[in-house]
């Protein structure tokens, strides 16, 4: 089971590194967005460190949800996917490998770039510690409950907005939380509350969401 | 012996529960004009006037009976589609179908109410108050459930799709709605929610009461309907719907 | 072995077939022929569990496939209408992987070899980009050379082979059943090799 594992989550990183101009795309969405706020709000430095956290996190949930579209609809294509439903494993440990090589490849890029972006909000050292804590926690959440809306919309017409209606709803508690705990340690209530709270959810998703993914997968090749 | 061959019990044939639900739905309409006469008489008539909010509040007699069924239909749907997919029952699936749309219209509605209200009561159309804010995610889920279906051509896979949205949905709406309070406190404080009336005489209860069983009422007669129409347009190269045909003509 | 028992496809608004029965002995191959759009890629899909049957059930060994669930995958192997070759890796990558996918870790040596006997030799180091429609069906046949599996399924393995290669696919088929393995396919082309135990199954009749 873990050798399937292996082998699924290796192959999507090299997937991904032959295909490295998607990786990057991605990285630079996340960046672009960041950076357009303080020209829609102007550079008054206080309101743009309340706003921060907000700004960082919604903008990681955007960039999380393009990314998408590549987790299954290139091996649904070209008949991988079959392959992967008809493997004599249980589906979850595909899914699992696939959505582990999707966060390895669009959030953890994510999670290394917010600490800068945060520096152009003027946020304080703990403050970048707690935004970067958050979205360790938080995007491997994302990646699997988008991973859900992304096997529902396989094959569809129009799937990649289809998928940002389904799925985005499903991210504000992820949302809620990981903002909030910037917020918190900011107005010095301490994040630690939010923090495991988000830990609680990875918890959660990792065992409920690779089931639901798989159950979405079968109906969409059936 | 296949499991889903045994007839759970008669009407759970599309044909059959066809001719049924035309006979119920009059029934359920009779019911839910009584009921909402007599509610929104009690309502308008009979209930005081309150003394911190005047005649304004009167809306609560629609609010609260939309807010309370926009969040139960979409339990009820996800129930159904959760077992038309557990049994491959394909009239759960369809009820579920049918259901969709009169909740996204109680979500909307308690939407649109609950502004109403908060102009007067606060000064502004919109505030961002916990249940308001859980009011416009569950229309976000409403509509995605919606066109989730709508995008898929082949109505098995619709069914089933759609009911792994609905389940997925109703494990997470407490989730949302417990972090959308705690995201309200943070931001405001203690704020007033429009259930906190200081005093709630008992004839306002009995007014949102007997609305609420109108609404009940309402959504039962316009899912029959609906899912009569979803009957006969999935089944319409049956033979039985080609007889029927026949005798319309 | 393999039973299908009284089995309805329902595809969209058409039913492609219904009340299909049959049965499939160890050695012997099942030829499933018609016309386009009679249903042969959706009675393959049903025969490896992707696609679920309207009505009727199928049962290999006397179970169920529904309940065998993965012990049944372990026993198949399903080539589809799609290769599930992947352009950006190499033929010896996109070979060792989907042999892992079904089961069986194939190290790089028997990789290479199974890749020449398909007449790709030379070629296991270029991206599958660059081989042509056949080159690329080929290296999806290339896992019949290693899997253990006992039922193959296979969808169209002989479109856009050319003569030398349909020979050498015969002959794997004709190997496979010698061993008392079980084939069903789907070709347009009447299989040339005498010998192979072959029934034909006729739909959209």
């Amino acid at each position: 089971m873990l050798e399937m594992l292996r082998w699924v989550i290796r192959r999507d990183l090299v997937l991904a590194m032959r295909r490295r101009s998607d990786v990057l795309t991605t990285l630079f969405f996340f960046i672009i967005v960041v950076s357009l706020f303080p020209l829609g709000v102007g550079p008054e430095m206080n309101l743009l460190r309340t706003m921060a956290p907000g700004v960082v996190w919604v903008a990681a949930l955007l960039a999380s949800m393009l990314s998408l579209g590549r987790l299954f609809s290139s091996d649904y294509l070209d008949g991988t996917l079959e392959q992967m439903l008809l493997a004599p494993q249980p589906l979850s440990i595909v899914v699992l490998g696939k959505v582990a090589a999707h966060w390895l490849v669009s959030g953890v890029p994510l999670v290394v770039m917010a600490p800068v972006l945060g520096l152009q909000y003027d946020l304080a050292a703990d403050a970048l510690l707690i935004l970067t804590a958050s979205l360790v926690l938080g995007t491997p959440v994302l990646s699997m409950i988008g991973a859900i809306g992304a096997a529902l919309t396989l094959g569809l017409r129009g799937g990649g907005v289809l998928v940002s209606l389904l799925v985005l709803p499903l991210y504000i508690p992820v949302l809620i939380f990981g903002a909030g705990a910037v917020e918190a340690s900011a107005s010095g209530l301490g994040a630690e509350a939010y923090l495991s709270l988000l830990a609680a959810f990875l918890v959660g998703a990792l065992v409920l969401t690779p089931w639901a993914t798989s159950a979405a997968l079968r109906i969409s090749l059936d | 012996m296949n499991f889903r061959d045994i007839a759970w019990f008669k009407y759970s044939s599309p044909a059959s529960f066809y001719f049924l639900a035309g006979k119920m739905i009059p029934w359920f309409w009779a019911a839910a004009a009584v009921f909402a006469v007599a509610g929104l008489y009690i309502g308008f008539f009979v209930a005081p006037t309150d003394f911190q909010q005047g005649e304004a509040y009167r809306i609560i007699f629609i609010h609260v009976p939309a807010a309370w069924m926009s969040m139960f239909l979409y339990v009820v749907m996800a129930g159904w589609a959760g077992i038309g997919l557990a049994f491959n029952t394909r009239l759960s699936s369809m009820m579920a179908t049918a259901l969709a749309p009169t909740g996204a219209l109680f979500t909307f509605l308690a939407l649109w109410t609950g502004s109403l209200w908060g102009k007067p009561m606060w000064g502004t159309w919109w505030v961002w108050d916990a249940r308001l804010t859980s009011e416009l995610i569950l229309l976000f889920l409403y509509i995605g459930f919606m066109s989730l279906q709508a995008a898929i051509d082949d109505p098995r896979r619709a069914d089933r799709a759609g009911a792994v949205l609905a389940l997925v949905g109703v494990v997470n709406v407490p989730i949302i709605y417990f972090s959308v309070k705690w995201w309200n406190t943070l931001h405001q404080g203690a704020s007033i929610s429009l259930m906190q009336a200081p005093t709630m005489a008992a004839t306002m209860l009995t007014g949102m009461l007997v609305m609420a069983l109108a609404c009940w009422m309402y959504s039962i007669a316009v899912a029959l309907m609906r899912v009569r129409c979803i009957i006969v347009e999935r089944e319409r190269h049956a033979q039985w719907v080609s007889e029927m045909r026949g005798q319309l003509k | 072995m393999l039973e299908a028992i009284g089995l309805e496809c329902v595809r969209g608004d058409r039913r492609l077939f219904r009340d299909l029965s049959f049965g499939l002995e160890p050695g012997r191959l099942l030829q499933v022929v018609g016309p386009n759009g009679c249903g042969k890629t959706s009675l393959l899909r049903m025969l490896c569990g992707l696609m679920a049957p309207v009505h009727g059930e199928i049962r290999w060994e006397g179970a169920s496939i529904r309940s065998l669930a993965e012990d049944y995958l372990a026993t198949l192997t399903y080539i589809g209408h799609l290769n599930g070759v992947k352009d950006e890796l190499t033929a010896l990558e996109n070979l060792r992987i989907s042999s892992a996918l079904g089961g069986t870790h194939v190290d790089e040596p028997a990789a290479v070899s199974a890749l020449e006997k398909m007449g790709l030799g030379g070629r296991e180091m270029l991206p599958a980009k660059v081989l042509s429609q056949g080159q690329r069906r080929r290296v999806a046949l290339a896992r019949l050379l290693l899997t253990e599996a006992k039922l193959w399924l296979l969808d169209e393995p002989l479109t856009a082979l050319d003569k030398a290669a349909v020979a050498f696919v015969e002959s794997l088929l004709a190997a496979h059943l010698e061993k008392g393995g079980l084939v069903v396919l789907t070709t347009h082309q009447d299989l040339q090799q005498p010998g192979l135990g072959t029934r034909r199954l006729e739909l959209g009749t």
